[in-house]
């Protein structure tokens, strides 16, 4: 007969008290920015599909093509069919079935700029996706701002998230980025703080929102008459909507890393650390 | 195989289910009139940091070299053809309701008036943007001439064309006389004109001859071509769908300032 061992030895590692890591201002405006962001972006790329092509400049249409350096088009291809085309300057790709042409809800397809499972609404209604839009873009700027007052009064961005100019070494950014390729995660007291490339992550997708913002109010022709230093500082309307189409892919770019990084790293502790904000630190190496 | 196929299935019937309740959402009233809140928000904030702030004016070099004509092309009643026909020679725009002194213009008269010209930027809802030159007189010139009585709120723009809709917009595209309305702050703004020449040439029809109304901190959609008259009142009712607009009717925002 063996031996009975209780279940906890050999199981459960023992108990740990946990860090506490993020602070309740933390955990709600990043939640509540993910929502925000998610509904930004969908409603975004409907409102992007009315007009799919974007200028450099103050102006741009459909026959300013000299001023285009985006679209999203579709053409007959040589079947007969619609293909879909996807121009970035000088390059031409063929994006059917996900750019320019793709299957609608019921399986037809369709000419349009992003396919329907990106969009909100899935249906084209730009009226609709507006509306969405521009609700959760007072969400977003209200959100942030009071994560930005917060972090500034507490300390906390200063402290945790903004880079130390000695951080910003090479040989410590370089020593970084070694320790993520070969996803060695910060352990013990190490983990009680960001690293640097955590935090240009965390400082930079801070500063692409804020750009995100300001491009947004450019496009506002509205706001663009009371603050006419913005449209003056990004070279125009029509370039204020390029960098705003750049910023929403660089966060989307961001957002992908992050979630990566957030399984690698241990996905259950990393979420409940911004759900409770408790954090397992690890046993130190 | 079988797992694999599984969990994408089950991943592709969560995503569709997201999505399908997304779009339930957003054509719930509740959530229609929750989202609709922010038209309000956004309006206040933009009358507070410039209420009488002016659209940028860019020079002719600033230009558009083709001014995209949107909406109504060209308008296809008997009355307007036999209009444009006769260069407008006895069209008249008549201004009434809510006024001292209702009016009746013909171009000449509009022509006659005191003149502004600006180079401003046309910001379609769609997306795009064209510069160009406009020309013609005031409207609150004209207003002050009709003697809008102090329970006036909205200059209304009736316009002669009956319009379809825009399949890049999507949504509601249904037939209706085109209008659409400013107030007070807007229809006394300096550079809120009846513009009768476009880059220095008579109003085109695509364009909206014989008058535009100018209102250059707005989207396009504001700014009514084809304007047969224009009428102060003090609410919505009686018009279209009560919205104060065609494309209000049909969903956008009747504050056109984002």
């Amino acid at each position: 007969m063996t031996t009975a061992i209780p279940i906890s030895e050999t199981m459960a590692p023992p108990r740990r008290p946990l860090f506490y890591r993020h602070a309740l201002l933390t955990r709600l405006t990043h939640w509540t920015n993910v929502l925000a962001v998610a509904v930004l972006l969908m409603s975004g790329l409907q409102i992007f599909n009315a007009h799919p092509g974007l200028y450099w400049g103050q102006y741009g249409a459909d026959a300013d093509t000299d001023k285009r350096w985006f679209e999203i088009g579709a053409i007959p291809g040589a079947d007969g069919a619609m293909a879909g085309k996807t121009r970035i300057g000088p390059l031409m790709f063929d994006t059917t079935g996900v750019l320019g042409v793709s299957n609608n809800k019921d399986g037809v397809s369709t000419a349009i700029g992003f396919p329907h499972w990106i969009t909100l609404p899935s249906v084209r209604d730009l009226a609709t996706g507006r509306r969405w839009h521009f609700f959760f873009a007072w969400v977003l700027i209200l959100n942030g701002l009071t994560y930005l007052i917060g972090g500034i009064v507490s300390g906390h961005l200063r402290k945790d998230v903004v880079p130390k100019l000695a951080e910003l070494r090479p040989l410590n950014i370089a020593h970084d980025i070694v320790s993520h390729a070969k996803l060695q995660f910060p352990k013990g007291e190490d983990a009680k703080r960001y690293h640097i490339l955590q935090k240009l992550a965390y400082s930079g997708v801070i500063v692409l929102l804020i750009l995100m913002v300001l491009t947004g109010l450019t496009m506002s022709p509205s706001n663009d008459a009371a603050w006419h230093w913005l449209s003056e500082m990004f070279g125009g309307r029509q370039s204020a909507r390029s960098i705003h189409f750049i910023a929403a892919w660089s966060i989307v770019a961001f957002v992908i890393i992050h979630v990566l990084m957030v399984l690698l790293a241990g996905p259950i502790n990393q979420i409940r650390s911004m759900i409770t904000g408790r954090f397992d630190l690890g046993d130190a190496a | 195989m079988t797992i694999l196929t599984r969990r994408s299935l089950v991943t592709v019937g969560a995503g569709g289910l997201l999505l399908s309740g997304c779009d339930k959402l957003s054509y719930n009233p509740k959530m229609v009139s929750v989202l609709e809140s922010a038209e309000g928000a956004t309006e206040r904030w933009q009358r507070l940091i410039g209420r009488n702030a002016l659209a940028r004016e860019y020079t002719e070099a600033d230009m558009s070299p083709v001014f995209k004509a949107n909406g109504s092309r060209s308008v296809d009643t008997d009355e307007y053809l036999a209009h444009s026909e006769s260069d407008f020679a006895d069209w008249r725009l008549k201004v009434d309701g809510l006024v001292a002194r209702p009016l009746s213009l013909s171009l000449a008269q509009l022509r006659a008036a005191p003149q502004r010209t600006q180079i401003t930027r046309h910001d379609c809802v769609e997306g795009w943007s064209a510069i160009g030159k406009w020309t013609g007189p005031q409207l609150g010139h004209i207003l002050k001439a009709a003697g809008v009585l102090s329970t006036a709120r909205y200059a209304m723009f009736l316009c002669a064309d009956n319009y379809g809709g825009e399949a890049s917009k999507g949504g509601d595209q249904s037939a209706g006389l085109y209008y659409e309305s400013i107030d007070m702050v807007d229809a006394f703004h300096p550079q809120t004109i009846l513009a009768h020449t476009m880059n220095g040439e008579t109003l085109t029809v695509p364009h909206g001859a014989p008058l535009r109304l100018r209102v250059e901190r707005q989207l396009g959609y504001k700014h009514a071509k084809y304007v047969m008259g224009i009428r102060l009142v003090d609410s919505f009712k009686g018009f279209g769908a009560g919205k104060g607009g065609y494309w209000p009717d049909r969903g956008y925002e009747w504050f056109a300032g984002i």
